[in-house]
């Protein structure tokens, strides 16, 4: 059994980039068709459609996006709803935004437009990572040729909807792509997340009601919405339906975004989307399969994983946003860890000081027992530090800072005890 | 008094002191990129002029040399009715802003997990090489380029990658990374990963 999916079943067709990115290339693959249908329908049946479909959020957290949808309040007059896309494309290994915006922009600004009416929201913005500075032209050039069809503006199509899209760039810092510090930064601060409650449905951009939502999950919207449940749900297991974008870079042959159904086998998505293990599978030394954030799986637990978000949980991992970052026997597991604490050290926005401190207490570790210089005492010491900082900041990036930390310690401690005694015997 | 020669202008860039404006040493923008702050201002609500405090600080700074002085984030705070210290605070925040001067060419190399894995090691020496610069974060001795590593760009995929300026090279080699260096020393335009015309009002 094969599975790449069809052609029809994909939602990002140009993904590779091999056709046109602009609105006729779109058109022609069946973009914006029936998007006049879905503006005439009220909001509340496309937001219990959602619900059902059971899609969940593909920046990484994984939340019902129906849900989230469903806690928006009704426009009062007073107040304007927005709608925010987080294309803060940040975590190590994911890149998956990145070419939605270049080869497939439209998909994103058709979900924005069908977003914006089942929300009640008349602007929406788009945050792009700075970095992405040729991606977010192309964006611009989307919508551009979105305002010209008018399939953006006032009255679109004849319908009464009104929305507008801005696009609007960082400069540069991972935390902006948490949802609240994304809101601080467009409201031209610096991006340090904002305590919750009260959440973003409540009081968001501006103080006005504000859902904010990955590239990909906006982008996935329409499709769902014309297609239907019986098409969504035929992919992936129950709670866990549709498709997905995977990123997979690192020691493969062919590193490659790919969209496949969700719940492949890690093992199927590894060899048949991505050319298989540089130096055959049996090479394989560990592979992360969510992002730098979730901690790694070994060899022998990615034989059987299953890519969703419930099959990852029973490995003490997950599927955040889905960039496999696949690690051979040739590559030296400890510095690459070591690497990722230290972008956990540059990243840290300095609001929470468990955080602050203890990100680079937890790199500066790293950092020497991964040479071997430390005690066996330390590598509990180390274990015992993960644990106090995870759940004591206002947001998850300590979380997500210290999960690999505790993966690499509960399946390559060895490699850190290996080090450890080579250094004794040398001192001694 | 700081001064910098700079590359897009021949500005002569001096710190105000305390108590004074921009305007009072000679910075100004364009006339073309006030245009374009006053067309960036309206995609935000009335009164929330802050908001294009990020892409404003970006035009300062393609303007005033490839980073931002004192006097550009005072002209910055002045334009958006903002306190000058807010205006520092997001310029000290974000890592694209370049509080020292940097070379024309500014090489952002990913060293992160997944460039890592595909030899991101072989491009830095392969930079370091062919520039001269022994440190990251180091300038060239004819003020052409700036080294710097960097965190994830998010093009894993296509990795080992770097940034130069604006644009992304991507799947490089020690070879593809000497070329670029070179075409771009001997003044020529050197394609990017994905090849756009700009945005209108730049960012």
């Amino acid at each position: 059994m094969t599975t790449a999916l069809s052609i029809d079943d994909k939602i990002f067709k140009n993904l590779d980039g091999s056709g046109d990115w602009s609105i006729k290339g779109y058109e022609k693959r069946g973009g914006y068709k029936g998007l006049k249908k879905l503006l005439k329908t009220d909001p509340v049946k496309h937001i219990d459609q959602l619900k059902e479909s059971a899609l969940r959020g593909r920046g990484g957290a994984g939340f019902p996006t129906g849900m989230k949808w469903s806690f928006m309040p009704k426009p009062d007059g007073k107040r304007p709803n927005y709608l925010v896309c987080n294309a803060d494309e940040g975590e190590p290994g994911t890149c998956k935004d990145r070419d939605i915006l270049r080869f497939d922009p439209h998909t994103l600004v058709e979900g924005m437009i069908v977003g914006c009416h089942c929300l009640g929201a008349e602007t929406g913005y788009i945050y792009v990572r700075g970095e992405y500075y040729d991606e977010s032209s192309r964006l611009a050039l989307a919508i551009e040729e979105a305002y010209k069809a008018g399939y953006l503006g006032k009255d679109i199509l004849g319908t009464g909807v009104n929305v507008d899209i801005h696009l609007h760039l960082g400069a540069g810092a991972y935390i902006c792509g948490e949802e609240t510090a994304l809101l601080e930064s467009l409201e031209g601060k610096k991006g340090q997340p904002r305590v919750k409650p009260p959440f973003p449905a409540g009081y968001g951009l501006y103080g006005c009601p504000t859902t904010i939502n990955n590239v990909e999950t906006i982008a996935q919207v329409p499709p769902i919405l014309k297609k239907g449940n019986d098409w969504w749900t035929q992919f992936g297991r129950p709670n866990n339906h549709g498709t997905k974008i995977f990123s997979i870079s690192g020691a493969v042959n062919l590193p490659c975004n790919v969209e496949a159904p969700m719940s492949i086998t890690l093992k199927e998505l590894i060899n048949e989307h991505a050319g298989g293990v540089i130096g055959g599978w049996d090479n394989l030394l560990a592979i992360i399969p969510g992002g730098s954030s979730t901690p790694m799986l070994s060899a022998d637990d990615c034989e059987t994983a299953v890519m969703d978000f419930d099959g990852l949980r029973e490995f003490g991992t997950g599927l955040g946003t889905a960039a496999v970052i696949v690690m051979n026997k040739d590559t030296d597991l400890l510095r690459v860890m070591t690497r990722i604490s230290a972008f956990y050290k540059h990243e840290s926005c300095g609001q929470c000081t468990p955080c602050r401190e203890g990100v680079g207490w937890v790199f500066r570790l790293m950092e020497r027992l991964s040479k071997g210089e430390g005690t066996m005492e330390e590598l509990d010491q180390l274990y015992d530090v993960t644990k106090k900082i995870e759940g004591k900041t206002i947001c998850a990036f300590a979380d997500g800072a210290m999960w690999p930390v505790q993966g690499t310690l509960k399946h390559f401690r060895h490699l850190f005890e290996e080090k450890i005694k080579e250094n004794m015997k040398k001192s001694a | 008094m700081a001064t910098a020669k700079t590359a897009a202008t021949k500005v002569k860039i001096v710190t105000p002191e305390i108590g004074h404006k921009a305007t009072d040493v000679g910075l100004e923008f364009s006339k073309e990129t006030e245009a374009k702050i006053k067309r960036i201002i309206k995609r935000y609500p009335k009164e929330q002029s802050q908001s294009a405090v990020i892409p404003v600080l970006r035009l300062a700074q393609d303007e005033f040399g490839g980073w931002l002085s004192t006097a550009a984030m005072q002209l910055t705070a002045e334009r958006l009715n903002m306190p000058y210290i807010r205006v520092y605070e997001v310029a000290t925040f974000y890592t694209m802003f370049n509080l020292k001067p940097v070379g024309k060419y500014h090489v952002q190399v990913c060293t992160n997990c997944s460039c890592m894995i595909r030899g991101s090691d072989t491009i830095v020496e392969a930079v370091k090489e062919f520039t001269g610069i022994e440190q990251n974060g180091g300038m060239s001795d004819d003020s052409l380029f700036t080294l710097t590593e960097v965190e994830c760009l998010g093009a894993c995929v296509d990795a080992p990658m770097m940034q130069i300026n604006n644009g992304y090279h991507t799947k490089l080699d020690k070879e593809t990374t000497l070329q670029i260096l070179d075409s771009l020393k001997k003044g020529s335009e050197v394609e990017t990963a994905t090849p756009t015309k700009p945005m209108k009002d730049s960012y």
